[in-house]
């Protein structure tokens, strides 16, 4: 335990007197720690992340979707493929199941909002407004349309905050505005409280406009829907429920026409994907650990070459090859270490001020695998380099000049 | 007269220069020291005396003959256990001191305690204290070699060939970078170490003057013995 203390001592007393060198030695392996570590906890993040936007819209919520969207894999299969399919019907059969609290179908559209002189790109959500409860989605200023609206196809919307805010201003001042989308006119009878979210391709429905859906069949001449969220009684209900929406809609499409899938699905299938796309961007990242390491084996050899004449004081004295082999072995860990215990440092630096607004995280495993790495990286590259130091013939080590 | 703890006999050292050439450094060369002695090998440059005190210092193996230091065959030890006998009963003492310039006075003297794998019967720490008061370098303790005299800095590698209580001292021109007053010191210090402490000393010079002070003078030239 002493000899190692010694060693490791000796190691840093070294170091001290070459604090620049060591610190650009270093460097390397820093920045490979860094990276890694950084990519690793936005991983985490992003999956975490995802996992709110779920929750937020509520955790016992079921989609029904055209199409087959999970294959036998778990994964996206045929998604071009797909076209909006239900009709009122379909939602007349869904509110008939035992279970579901609540049906709303939803269409798609994007296009042109126009009003006070400004124009903006916006997404067009056509549904019920069982949509905004099961949504967990509350009124800001003035109403929700009504299911009279709905029944009376009337002209009325509903606005995302943001996109309130962008047209007029100030998001209060929408209601009772109209609003041009597609070259139809719509009043606006109310602005939705900030949900949030967004940003990394989730949805921002602060910035959607709303509509109901019978109004919407202006856009939709089909009266086709693109998908159906049903809301159930609890959340124990859920698998359930799953089987009962199933079974009535085997009724009149068959069974790789669509899909009924809880958000845990999507956020399965998501987190896969993010898992792949990390493992991958964490190797790439795993490169500049790489280049760290040979960093450390280049200098080790210079460093060697240098105290060649040390080396043979120190065989006069006693020290075995062994001894001196350690000695380079535990400069070259140190070195690495050290790099890698600042880049986690900094690491750790970088995600505790973005944390407020992006839920990344250090978990304890990339913790110890960076440290692990670097020393690994120190006695892979280290060994090298001692091994010739402990070669030298302690005559021919004590004579260099 | 005591037992001999350096025992060669027919030992030779060659050189091979590269292609054909050879330098024949030692040849068939017999020598006895014994416990307690005080002797000096002397001769010429290129006489091979320096090539002696690496092979019974242990840091090169003779080409051929037969080393015995302390009861053992060298030839029959692998490197470990050369090193340990380096450690355990050897102390060097070079003409450029060669301290380690990173490490304190201190540092230095301990420096071979981190090589001892034996038990040690006695405290490192005080030794390193007894032998740093002893030759006067106690206030130093904590400089760097390159912050005190050519005469201190020899002290100091008098004290570091000390620490782990060898019987033997061998000195490479303990003198040769000091001037006369100061290479005076020195040899005091190290007559000392022989009548007071018992240690065998060996040591390697071309000045007639400091051969003249040890007990036995040993004239090598070309390799060999000469008186």
């Amino acid at each position: 335990m002493n000899y190692l203390i010694g060693i490791f001592k000796s190691a840093l007393i070294d170091f001290g007197k070459n604090k620049g060198r060591t610190f650009l030695t270093s460097l390397g392996i820093l920045i490979g720690v860094l990276s890694v570590v950084l990519l690793m906890a936005a991983g985490v993040g992003l999956k975490e992340y995802i996992k709110q936007q779920f929750e937020s819209l509520g955790t016992n919520l079921l989609y029904v979707m055209p199409g087959n969207i999970f294959g036998s894999g778990g994964s996206f299969s045929s998604a071009g493929g797909i076209a909006p399919l239900f009709d009122e019907k379909d939602i007349q059969n869904l509110k008939r199941v035992g279970g579901a609290k609540l049906v709303a179908p939803i269409s798609r559209k994007s296009g042109q909002l126009t009003s006070e002189g400004k124009t903006e790109v916006v997404t067009m959500y056509t549904t019920s407004n069982d949509f905004f409860t099961a949504t967990n989605m509350t009124i800001g200023f003035g109403n929700l349309f009504s299911e009279s609206d709905n029944t009376g196809m009337n002209r009325v919307a509903v606005l995302g905050p943001k996109l309130a805010e962008t047209i007029f201003g100030e998001a209060g001042l929408a209601v009772g505005k109209n609003v041009r989308f597609e070259g139809q006119s719509f009043r606006v009878v109310g602005v939705t409280a900030p949900k949030g979210g967004g940003g990394l391709g989730g949805p921002d429905f602060d910035t959607f406009i709303y509509i109901p859906f019978k109004t919407g069949y202006i856009f939709n001449p089909d009266k086709k829907f693109l998908e159906v969220i049903v809301e159930a009684d609890s959340e124990n209900d859920l698998a359930t429920l799953k089987t009962s929406l199933s079974t009535q809609l085997l009724k009149r499409y068959k069974s790789d026409q669509f899909s009924v899938v809880e958000s845990t699905d999507i956020l399965n299938t998501i987190s896969s994907i993010f898992n792949i796309m990390n493992v991958v961007l964490v190797a790439i990242a795993g490169i500049s650990l790489l280049v760290g390491g040979i960093g450390i084996l280049n200098i080790m050899y210079v460093t060697v070459t240098e105290r060649i004449k040390e080396i043979g004081i120190r065989r006069a004295l006693g020290a075995r090859s062994g001894d001196i082999l350690w000695q380079f072995m535990a400069e070259a860990v140190v070195l690495s270490v050290f790099g890698g215990a600042m880049g986690l440092g900094l690491a750790a630096l970088i995600v505790y001020f973005i944390h407020p607004i992006f839920p990344a995280y250090i978990t304890l495993g990339s913790i110890a695998l960076s440290l692990g790495t670097s020393s690994l990286i120190g006695i892979v590259f280290g060994v090298f380099p001692a091994k010739k130091a402990s070669d030298l013939s302690p005559i021919d080590a004590i004579r260099y000049e | 007269m005591t037992p001999s703890i350096i025992s060669l006999r027919k030992v030779s050292k060659i050189y091979n220069m590269g292609g054909d050439v050879i330098f024949t450094a030692l040849k068939s060369l017999d020598l006895d020291i014994h416990e307690g002695e005080y002797a000096a090998i002397v001769g010429p440059s290129g006489s091979g005396k320096s090539t002696l005190m690496h092979i019974i210092g242990l840091l090169d193996k003779p080409s051929g003959g037969e080393v015995v230091i302390n009861g053992k065959d060298i030839s029959k030890l692998n490197d470990d256990q050369t090193s340990t006998l380096r450690s355990e009963f050897v102390g060097f003492v070079f003409q450029q001191f060669n301290l380690i310039n990173k490490l304190t006075i201190k540092e230095n003297i301990l420096l071979p305690i981190q090589y001892a794998r034996k038990k040690l019967d006695f405290d490192p720490d005080q030794r390193a204290d007894y032998l740093m008061e002893r030759f006067g370098i106690i206030s130093k303790k904590d400089s760097f070699p390159n912050k005190i005299s050519g005469g201190q800095q020899q002290r100091v590698a008098i004290a570091r060939a000390l620490i782990m209580k060898p019987k033997l001292i061998l000195a490479d021109e303990p003198t040769g970078n000091l001037d006369t007053k100061t290479g005076e010191e020195i040899m005091t210090l190290l007559e000392e170490l022989n009548k007071k402490d018992n240690i065998t000393i060996l040591l390697v010079t071309h000045e007639p003057d400091i051969a003249e002070r040890t007990g036995r003078q040993i004239r090598i030239k070309d390799g060999e013995v000469v008186k």
